[in-house]
């Protein structure tokens, strides 16, 4: 019935098979774990923190042009961190301390170094999350989770999300086709109303699929752990390569640490 | 005649904890090998009495076993590997994120060794003609297919006897044929719970007729379709132009 979609989560995802697509997905979480924990320990207000920005940029423009990730996808996933920007644009006008003028506007000089490495250090972290969720489907993801240790309740609320947030979203889809059809307006006076029944409606029959699906699976024997496949070994040399993106941050924050 | 029946439910009563009384005693008992299917209009109990089978619900009264295996708490496990539940709705029963592990789901809960799980996932997608389709996600899949799936996720536990709710439900009419060729070709005990008249018909020598809680007829498909007294009477009807013995 109606379209199907690709799937509102995997749209994220680039099939490939660059070497960053075929590294394991829990060595490719605690990469991109690593190099947000290098980026963010730079520190603020050092002289040569922009340096360290740009190094850290061209690693993770590396590790994108490797797996096959364009350039425009990396732009559009900057779209998440529209909040930061806000944030950090607004930091250099409420900030005390020194003043410098920048184009007639007196700007705080702290403020300023403050909301740039805001913005640096989410642009680069959004970035490598980027290259990690085009790079490794979203149910990869979560064997990686569940390798890592994550609870196991957990990765199953996940997993229920990806496997569930299309039917869902079919379903809202259907109920907006069926309202339209019946000259509904959302400008409408009103219309808030009808839209959040609509709301209640979706959640009492999510809330009843869930209890159906829960009926499916203890007839096929669930017992409140989800049975997992063989876990592969992963050798040295895939973490020797999935290392190399945080290593060479780490390479440049400690350069700039002992030259600065 | 000795043999042990597939299924035996006995004197099986049952009332809602809100008071609603769903079963008023049922007996049935299905043959190994026998394809059954379980009639009756919307509120006369089918859906109660299937969730007897497999233990989700516990009868007041009366006794019901598998293969000889009485359903209780200690033999939930071996209870549910036996009785195989495909439920109407197949977004409900393909939960993982493939259809090799949703079909892998209850072998690997049964505690099997993975080469024995996937021989079973590679033998029941076969079994369902979805073979080739392990590795892709059930949204990607059309109704019929992942129907088809869902009717694998139980045939890889090797169940005693398979229950359908309403297979025929929401298919078009090539995927309700190829679901009955799939269905006609498996060698397991099946019970069938259906509005679909000529397709209970079709897969079925045996109908039960169950209203009101109770059970009201229980004889071959063919003579009960026939008796239009019997099928007024229970909120059955044939689809029109539809004869039991023309066809």
């Amino acid at each position: 019935m109606g379209a199907r979609h690709g799937g509102a989560l995997s749209a994220r995802y680039v099939a490939g098979t660059s070497p960053v697509h075929r590294l394991p997905p829990h060595v490719k979480l605690v990469a991109v774990l690593a190099y947000a924990l290098v980026v963010v320990a730079t520190p603020v207000h050092a002289g040569w923190a922009p340096w360290a920005y740009a190094g850290y940029l061209v690693a993770v423009l590396a590790v994108a042009a490797v797996a096959g990730v364009r350039p425009g996808r990396l732009a559009r996933s900057l779209v998440v961190e529209t909040p930061f920007v806000v944030f950090a644009l607004l930091l250099p006008f409420v900030t005390r301390g020194p003043r410098v003028e920048v184009a007639g506007l007196s700007l705080s000089e702290s403020g300023l170094q403050t909301g740039g490495a805001l913005l640096a250090k989410a642009t680069l972290s959004v970035l490598a999350a980027t290259v990690l969720a085009a790079t490794t489907e979203p149910r990869a993801l979560l064997r990686g989770l569940e390798r890592l240790r994550l609870p196991a309740a957990l990765v199953q609320i996940l997993g229920f999300m990806i496997r569930y947030v299309d039917v869902v979203g079919g379903e809202l889809h259907r109920m907006r086709v069926a309202r339209e059809s019946r000259a509904f307006d959302g400008r409408r006076r009103g219309a808030l109303r009808v839209v959040g029944a609509a709301a209640g409606a979706l959640f009492i029959r999510s809330y009843e699929r869930g209890e159906r699906v829960h009926l499916a699976m203890l007839s096929r024997g669930y017992t409140g752990r989800l049975p997992g496949g063989p876990a592969v070994a992963v050798p040295p040399r895939d973490w020797a390569t999935g290392l190399t993106l945080p290593l060479a941050a780490a390479a440049v924050l400690a350069t700039g640490m002992l030259l600065g | 005649m000795s043999t042990t029946p597939s299924l035996l439910v006995e004197d099986v009563a049952f009332a809602y904890p809100d008071g609603h009384q769903a079963l008023y005693g049922v007996d049935l008992r299905i043959e190994p090998g026998e394809r059954v299917a379980l009639l009756g209009p919307n509120g006369a109990g089918k859906t109660t009495l299937v969730l007897h089978l497999n233990g989700i619900l516990r009868p007041g009264r009366g006794t019901i076993s598998v293969a000889g295996l009485p359903v209780t708490k200690t033999n939930l496990r071996e209870v549910r590997r036996r009785v195989g539940i495909v439920f109407q709705d197949p977004d409900d029963q393909l939960f993982m994120p493939t259809v090799g592990e949703d079909v892998a789901f209850g072998p690997r809960n049964l505690g099997l060794p993975e080469p024995e799980v996937a021989a079973r996932v590679a033998a029941a997608l076969e079994q369902v003609g979805m073979e080739g389709y392990a590795d892709r996600p059930p949204h990607h899949l059309s109704f019929g297919q992942r129907r088809r799936v869902a009717v694998a996720t139980v045939l890889s536990m090797h169940p005693e006897i398979l229950v359908l709710d309403e297979p025929s439900s929401n298919l078009d009419p090539a995927g309700r044929r190829e679901l009955a060729e799939v269905l006609d070709a498996l060698p397991v005990t099946l019970l069938m719970v259906t509005h679909d008249l000529p397709y209970a018909m079709q897969l079925c020598a045996r109908s039960v007729v169950l209203d009101r809680g109770v059970v009201v007829a229980d004889g071959g498909t063919r003579g009960l379709l026939a008796d239009p007294a019997l099928l007024a009477r229970h909120r059955l009807e044939l689809p029109y132009g539809f004869g039991p013995t023309r066809a």
